[in-house]
């Protein structure tokens, strides 16, 4: 909490809040960034596997193996899901399942067998998103902004 | 070679995510967004390419490449037909990663159940 907010709590509020902080279970963030860092690079190496595989056996180039590999890393992510054995990884991983293109498909996957449920429409297809959904917006808009100032650059700008 | 840069790449960039969580407490749905929009920054800056070519999948697999991808798939159209094809061309080369979401997301809600 910011400090002006901490200013217009009343006195207990502001103890309360000094009280927590200090009784707080400090992260072990080196530790954490040690398991991200391993499971994070196992994943983008199981992912350089599957990309080098699409290379040799169904010719795709460097450039265009990418959609494949991130496909395939989808489908296994939703067995891994399906099966409850995601959850564990994220657990013990953190950012290192969260971040790869895996955990975008985790949380969708995951959504959508948690909503099914509330029935096929509201449920699996209305909460699909409500994770994943930030990302797609922003990533769309802050694309759009990046290459319209970079269209607008190139064509007038003379760059 | 590419393999081991693949591991160390993609470590970092998890790494970087896992400080945000930590360090600066950030939901993961926050994290993941400031990646996105940092990678989309990146290859608008023309960086996000040559990590690429040097990492291989160390840089395609974490989500920053999501964001790479729809301004390349962007700046694609934008050659061929002017400003028009940002729009027309933002989901030309990362369609993948999105349709496969979908599909094996209502697969995976047909077959399995949820749990708890």
């Amino acid at each position: 909490m910011s400090n002006d907010k901490k200013k217009n709590l009343p006195p207990q509020a502001q103890e309360y809040q000094a009280f927590q902080s200090r009784r707080e279970v400090k992260r072990p963030i080196l530790k954490n960034c040690i398991k991200a860092f391993l499971v994070g690079g196992f994943i983008c190496l199981i992912g350089q596997c599957i990309t080098t595989f699409y290379i040799y056996y169904f010719n795709f180039t460097e450039q265009t193996a990418g959609n494949p590999t991130t496909a395939t890393l989808i489908f296994l992510t939703m067995l891994l899901t399906g099966f409850g054995v995601y959850d564990r990884i994220g657990q013990f991983a953190g950012a290192g399942s969260a971040v790869p293109v895996t955990g975008f498909g985790n949380a969708v996957i995951s959504a959508a067998i948690e909503h099914k449920t509330e029935g096929f429409i509201l449920g699996i297809g209305g909460s699909m998103f409500k994770v994943a959904g930030p990302v797609i917006t922003y990533g769309v808009f802050s694309a759009f902004i990046v290459a319209l100032i970079k269209t607008i650059l190139i064509k007038w700008g003379g760059f | 070679m590419i393999f081991f840069w693949a591991f160390v790449i993609g470590g970092l960039i998890c790494v970087i995510g896992q400080i945000m969580f930590d360090v600066f407490k950030l939901s993961p749905a926050h994290t993941l967004t400031t990646l996105v929009v940092a990678g989309a920054i990146l290859d608008g800056l023309g960086l996000y390419e040559p990590l690429i070519d040097f990492a291989g999948a160390g840089a395609t697999v974490p989500i920053t490449s999501f964001g790479n991808s729809l301004v390349h798939g962007a700046m694609q159209e934008a050659e061929k037909h002017g400003l028009i094809g940002v729009i027309t061309g933002m989901f030309e080369v990362t369609s993948s990663g999105i349709s496969a979401a979908i599909i094996f997301g209502v697969i995976g809600a047909l077959i399995f159940k949820p749990k708890g």
